[in-house]
């Protein structure tokens, strides 16, 4: 019996049963853009294959990790110096959180830019932000899991921008602290948020993103509009597509490896060495600072005058960023001519504005220190 | 309307004038006559005024006249005592128990007891010799302060200027047949870096040895007992050595006869053994009927092999931190073997082979497991570099190979 037959028969066996040759022949006819931006494709893909790293790796740790203010520093330690391969895995683990949101950072700007967002994506877009919101809670809850001294300042200096939040500030920080202070009640929180909530939710949304993505296809440049069909190229889907994507991530694999060879433990403004367990009598470090994509944030709400017209500062911003982020969820809506596509300068214009602010701030939230 | 007013006016007029009367007057007089450093003018930083005493508490006599004659006159005057009689001038007040509770009742009332078994206080008073130390010359004179304070004259980093005003002075010294080296030997030793590099206050200065208004040199037979105020261990095992007994019956003195007095180096190992530079030889050879020389090299070597073994512990520990391994268990075994070495340092001063030995096994044994654990972590840091190198051929073969189907599918 040839491999082919062997196969055929495979195939044979599942379609007789989840008729999944109209799922096939669909995948035949999908196709993809062939222009000079189609390297942004692949953005979400390697986002979702680090994604799938993550959850490997975050499962590999949790055999070993034990949230609590008694163990946890040291269940970490134990992992990175006395488990098999734990420090490979944890190493491993943090690049993939870096790089996945870095990915989703770049994904989100080039699907921006591209005006890939516009009609009918709208939803897509949307649920790509709530993807890249949950990207970002993420890295918070799981930055203080090791519980040592630079995450324990870190997250009291994070919960307390949180708590600046109108109306619902101090309850939201009870409710993220397990009380008044970070402790041991904190650590159970954000393990449960990291673990188990946001994964729910994060497999939730994604699997909604990735249907609507397969769905609509991949977004076609605005400027095709005036294009013939002869002048238009696509690719396959499956397999050159999907082959091409493939190869990627093994690229983006390797470059894991050999950075969680090299630098366990992160390289400058990018680390994580697990340093002194926390203590909350110990004086706080020198420079406390949180992870590398809240900086412009926290930089720029380090900024602000102590009082803004009759508001708090640090109030001021807090509401300054939620209408800005409210503003850039909803840019499908409310720019109008990309929905007939046309590009818009003022939004490709907000795009940028808001890209160098985030450039800006961070730079010079590290230039500062 | 106005008769009344010009009443109540004279009335206050009369009251200041009878206020102002009862003020202290002394201020006004010296303050004209005296310089910037006179005790008018330094008075204001001295304890005794912020504690809200007066001239006359401590002079006597009556402060609200405004003639010098007539205060002199006035009762109850003492006017400025002689250099001898300052050390009871001051003890009118510091030696009361009763009148100083009122004032600070935590302070000692025995200072002036004190003094008087000082070899200061046995000069001055039974002797007259004003060359030696009362209580203004350490604690000057109208800028008296707790040594608590930076600027005073009996906080421990001013203690060896206060000593040695006196004690740096060669002629003076001369006069006594003592040394005028004591405080530049103190700032060589180990004590006056701690105290003066460090700016560690916890490190004896002056008076943690010799005391302070009992100030006098240790006897041969209390050294030990000084030394072993901070040195409680050590000082423990030499009273346990036979080297106790020997050192009374030749009346050496007990600790300073290794380390020296005001000189107190960093001990060295080299110090113990049978060789130049080592201690021991100058009191044993091998005929002298004991077991010294024999104890001396069984401790020498003891001692040297583990300082070897720290410094080749020490060296792979420090590659497998610089290659950026976890390191933390071999750096718990190395303060373990740390500790060891300080024992078995310390436990060099019982003299005794037989207590010293057991310590630095242990101290092998764990300088054996620093080795071992790093030498692990660096083979472990060779390992993960080949392990990548393995996995990035397997990455680049797929790699090309995916191409090359991609290549094929793609020209279908």
């Amino acid at each position: 019996m040839s491999d082919k037959n062997l196969s055929s028969k495979m195939f044979d066996w599942v379609d007789s049963r989840f008729k999944i040759s109209a799922l096939v022949d669909y995948m035949g006819t999908k196709v993809v853009p062939e222009h000079s931006h189609s390297t942004f494709y692949y953005l979400g893909g390697i986002s979702l294959f680090l994604f799938i790293v993550q959850v490997i790796s975050g499962i590999l740790l949790l055999m070993y990790y034990r949230p609590g203010a008694d163990s946890a520093f040291e269940s970490v330690q134990f992992i990175v110096s006395t488990v098999s391969f734990g420090w490979l895995v944890r190493a491993v683990h943090s690049w993939s959180a870096n790089l996945m949101v870095f990915f989703v950072f770049l994904h989100m700007f080039t699907v921006y830019f591209t005006k890939a967002y516009r009609k009918p994506r709208e939803l897509t877009w949307l649920s790509g932000m709530g993807l890249f919101g949950l990207s970002l809670l993420f890295g918070f809850s799981g930055y203080l899991l090791p519980w040592n001294e630079l995450a324990f300042f870190a997250t009291r200096v994070g919960t307390g921008m949180a708590g600046a939040v109108p109306v619902i500030g101090n309850d939201l920080l009870i409710i993220m602290r397990g009380g008044e202070e970070v402790t041991g009640a904190t650590i159970g929180r954000f393990f449960g948020l990291h673990v188990a909530i946001l994964p729910g939710l994060f497999t939730v949304l994604l699997s909604a993103h990735l249907i609507m993505v397969q769905r609509q296809g991949m977004s076609e440049p605005i400027d095709w509009v005036n294009k013939s069909d002869a002048e238009k190229k696509y690719m396959k889907f499956f397999p050159n597509f999907i082959l091409r994507d493939v190869l990627v991530w093994l690229i983006v694999l390797n470059v894991i490896a050999v950075l969680a060879t090299f630098f366990p433990d992160g390289i400058g403004v990018i680390h994580w060495p697990l340093g002194e367990k926390a203590d909350s009598f110990a004086p706080p470090p020198a420079v406390i600072r949180p992870e590398w994509y809240f900086m412009f944030a926290f930089q720029a709400l380090k900024m602000l005058p102590a009082h803004i017209l009759f508001l708090e500062g640090e109030y001021f911003g807090i509401i300054f960023f939620s209408i800005g982020g409210l503003i850039w969820a909803l840019v499908p809506f409310l720019d109008k001519k990309s929905a007939v596509d046309q590009k818009s300068k003022l939004f490709t214009a907000f795009g940028y504005f808001v890209l160098a602010f985030i450039i800006f701030m961070t730079l010079y939230g590290y230039m500062v220190e | 309307m106005y008769k009344k007013s010009f009443i109540y006016l004279m009335i206050c007029m009369f009251s200041a004038v009878l206020v102002t009367a009862a003020e202290d007057n002394c201020m006004t007089c010296h303050a004209d006559f005296e310089d910037d450093d006179g005790p008018s003018h330094m008075i204001s930083k001295d304890v005794h005024i912020q504690k809200g005493l007066g001239c006359v508490d401590c002079h006597g006599g009556d402060a609200s006249l405004d003639d010098m004659d007539d205060v002199r006159n006035s009762k109850g005057y003492k006017g400025v005592p002689s250099y001898r009689e300052v050390p009871k001038f001051c003890a009118s007040c510091h030696s009361d128990a009763a009148y100083m509770h009122e004032h600070n009742p935590a302070m000692p009332t025995d200072q002036f007891e004190k003094y008087k078994t000082s070899f200061h206080g046995k000069q001055l008073l039974k002797k007259g010799d004003t060359n030696v130390a009362n209580c203004i010359s350490c604690h000057s004179v109208h800028q008296i302060n707790t040594a608590k304070l930076p600027h005073s004259s009996t906080h421990p980093l001013n203690i060896t200027k206060t000593c040695g005003k006196c004690h740096s002075d060669s002629n003076l010294m001369g006069k006594y047949g003592l040394e005028a080296t004591p405080v530049a030997d103190y700032k060589e030793s180990v004590h006056g870096q701690a105290l003066f590099e460090r700016g560690d206050l916890s490190a004896p200065t002056c008076n943690d040895c010799h005391g302070n208004h009992g100030a006098a040199p240790p006897g041969v037979t209390s050294l030990i007992a000084v030394c072993g105020t901070c040195h409680a261990v050590e000082s423990e095992l030499f009273n346990s050595s036979p080297h106790k007994e020997a050192y009374e019956e030749n009346d050496f003195p007990m600790c300073m006869t290794c380390h020296s007095n005001h000189k107190i180096l960093k001990p060295e190992d080299k110090w113990v053994g049978t060789e130049e530079p080592a201690l021991c030889i100058e009191c044993h050879s091998v005929d002298d009927g004991t077991k010294g020389i024999e104890t001396a090299a069984g401790i020498s070597v003891a001692l040297k092999s583990l300082v070897k073994a720290h410094a080749e512990a020490q060296v792979v520990l420090d590659e497998a931190i610089e290659k950026g391994m976890a390191t933390t268990d071999a750096e718990f075994s190395m303060k373990e073997l740390q500790q060891s070495l300080i024992q078995t340092r310390t436990k060099l001063h019982s003299f005794n082979l037989d207590s010293v030995l057991p310590l630095a096994e242990q101290g092998m044994k764990q300088a054996a497991k620093v080795k071992e654990t790093s030498a692990g972590l660096i083979e472990e840091f060779y390992f993960r570099r080949k392990g990548l190198g393995v996995t990035s051929l397997i990455f680049t073969i797929l790699v090309i190979g995916l191409y090359l189907v991609i290549r094929k599918v793609e020209k279908k």
